[in-house]
């Protein structure tokens, strides 16, 4: 069964630019096949508001991937067209994009400091406040200490940590994480959950955030709101609202956060026809 | 009694091999003498060893003059191999229709261009450098290659996010990316070099003051004077070790800090 995406909008297939300084991001109509013939996504509508926390949900081959990528500009969608702030590039809509993704992708050959300085580097500031820039953004993740560190010095949720450094030392208007946290503990997920969490309320309504994730608590825990989708052809089957709230632990126990879940499970299984992850 | 020197990795590199090379050389000198092997035939690595001494300092000045063909090919096969690796990366056009002369290059035997190329080339230290080159400058250029094309292409999203230029991608992603290969590639030239030159010396012939080790090796032949030829090939052989441990180091020394390959 299909469930009909809830949000009613006008259609904008006459693709006309207006400025739009709320909708940070916007897909409409856009679908992806790939050359092999795969369509990895199919006619998805997703608008997403500035200073929202958006996951993106689903089995596996559902095209989170490729939607992320679509809204870093990394690939172009077949059909259908992208807005940023209202533009047809990320470039001219000014905003600051950065991306974690599923690994931590960082240089073997740089050490922590020089990966996270990268993207400074790469728009050319000045070395001695990319240095400042990036000593405040080793300190929130942790790793403070380990500016000189190589990345095979350091485990698997130190380097997803150094790379969220180097997506945050920009400070971005919109975080683009696919999976970020998908490769580690359970205990360590939670501390960076609740971590990303807070850092995306101190900067409210600036940081627009979207997560993809195969988690429901995940989603739930962190997300203002929930997009779930379905694969075969990859379409969005659910738009949720999680209402605001403290997210701490106590809120993981709440009876809210439960309903939330089950609601969703509910939904998932709904969407895929009983057989969810082929 | 403990042998701790024994489980110190770095020495049982060196060991090992040594003891091996004295076992064997052990066993050519005693069926040498048990079967009374005439001089000409087999020498006893004594007579080698003595030979090495009398005729040492000949056999090291044509060692000298193999060794500046070999460094000079090497040197131009590593600058061209880039240049020309740099160039197929470029484009997709580039290296299709480059590429198959470039296989051409290092299948055709060296033995059959060398003497059109000595013809040509009227300069003899020039006219070897170039065989010595042409043998060398495969392997640069297909491991370079490799090695720019072979990014993570996460971290090429990464860079294309952050708007970097084609000449920023180049040197922070591309080039790091590239090494070991590079270094791989140096170390099979390097002993590609030496053959190459002393291939190209065997076919040129040229003796006088400028004969390198393939002309002794030739003499020694013809005079039947077995030991020297053995004393030449052992330099020769020293050397290419030398030159793939050289390479092995330089490797080592630049890459050790992140690469897999060369850490301990
Ligand atoms: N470069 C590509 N070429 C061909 N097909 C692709 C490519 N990238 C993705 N696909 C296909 O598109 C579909 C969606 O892929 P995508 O990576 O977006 O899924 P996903 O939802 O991120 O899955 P996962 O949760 O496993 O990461 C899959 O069926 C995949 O096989
Ligand atoms: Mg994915």
């Amino acid at each position: 069964m299909l469930m009909k995406y809830s949000e009613v909008e006008p259609d904008e297939s006459t693709g006309h630019l207006a400025p739009d300084t709320d909708t940070v991001l916007f897909a409409n109509r856009v679908e992806k096949t790939y050359g092999n013939g795969t369509r990895a996504l199919d006619e998805v509508r997703l608008r997403i508001q500035r200073g929202d926390f958006v996951s993106l949900l689903g089995p596996s081959g559902c095209g989170k991937s490729t939607l992320l990528k679509m809204y870093a500009g990394l690939e172009s969608p077949s059909h259908g067209h992208l807005r940023w702030l209202g533009t047809d590039a990320p470039a001219k809509s000014g905003l600051k994009i950065a991306m974690v993704f599923q690994e931590a992708t960082l240089m073997p050959w740089a050490n922590v400091a020089t990966n996270v300085r990268l993207p400074l580097d790469l728009a050319g500031v000045p070395r001695a406040e990319a240095d400042a820039r990036v000593a405040k953004a080793l300190e929130p993740v942790g790793l403070a200490a380990f500016g000189k560190a190589y990345p095979r010095e350091l485990s698997g949720g130190m380097q997803m940590r150094a790379s969220i450094a180097r997506a945050l030392v920009t400070e971005p208007d919109v975080l683009l994480m696919d999976e970020p946290f998908g490769a580690l503990d359970e205990f360590t997920r939670n501390k960076l959950d609740a971590d990303l969490r807070s850092l995306w309320a101190e900067r409210l309504q600036k940081l627009t955030v979207v997560f993809v994730t195969h988690s429901i608590y995940e989603a739930v825990y962190l997300s203002s709101r929930v997009v779930m989708m379905a694969a075969r052809p990859g379409r969005i089957v659910a738009d949720v609202a999680i209402p605001e709230s403290v997210r701490d632990d106590e809120f993981r126990l709440s009876d809210g956060f439960a309903h939330h879940c089950r609601d969703l499970s509910a939904r998932l299984l709904s969407a895929s026809g009983g057989d969810v992850g082929h | 009694m403990k042998t701790p020197l024994l489980q110190n990795p770095a020495v049982v590199k060196i060991v090992a091999p040594l003891i091996v090379g004295a076992l064997l050389l052990t066993i050519w000198q005693v069926l040498c003498i048990a079967w009374k092997v005439p001089i000409y035939l087999v020498p006893k690595p004594t007579d080698i060893i003595a030979t090495l001494w009398t005729d040492g300092p000949g056999l090291l000045r044509a060692l000298g003059v193999t060794l500046k063909i070999t460094f000079l090919a090497f040197f131009v096969a590593a600058v061209l191999g880039v240049i020309a690796a740099f160039l197929f990366v470029q484009s997709k056009l580039i290296e299709s229709s480059l590429f198959p002369y470039a296989i051409l290059l290092q299948v055709t035997p060296v033995v059959a261009i060398a003497p059109l190329i000595i013809i040509w080339v009227k300069n003899p230290t020039v006219a070897l450098v170039v065989c010595a080159t042409l043998v060398a400058l495969f392997p640069i250029i297909s491991n370079t290659v490799l090695g720019l094309r072979s990014v993570n292409p996460g971290l090429l999203n990464l860079f294309r996010l952050n708007g970097a230029t084609r000449w920023q991608t180049l040197v922070r992603l591309r080039i790091p990316s590239a090494l070991p290969y590079f270094f791989g590639g140096l170390r099979i030239s390097s002993g590609l070099a030496l053959i190459g030159a002393v291939v190209a010396e065997f076919v040129a012939g040229t003796g006088g003051t400028g004969a390198g080790l393939a002309y002794e090796i030739l003499q020694a032949g013809f005079q039947i004077n077995i030991p020297r030829l053995f004393a030449a090939l052992v330099l020769i052989s020293i050397t290419g070790i030398l030159l793939f441990s050289l390479m092995a180091w330089l490797a080592k020394i630049s890459l050790s800090h992140w690469h897999e390959s060369e850490m301990s």
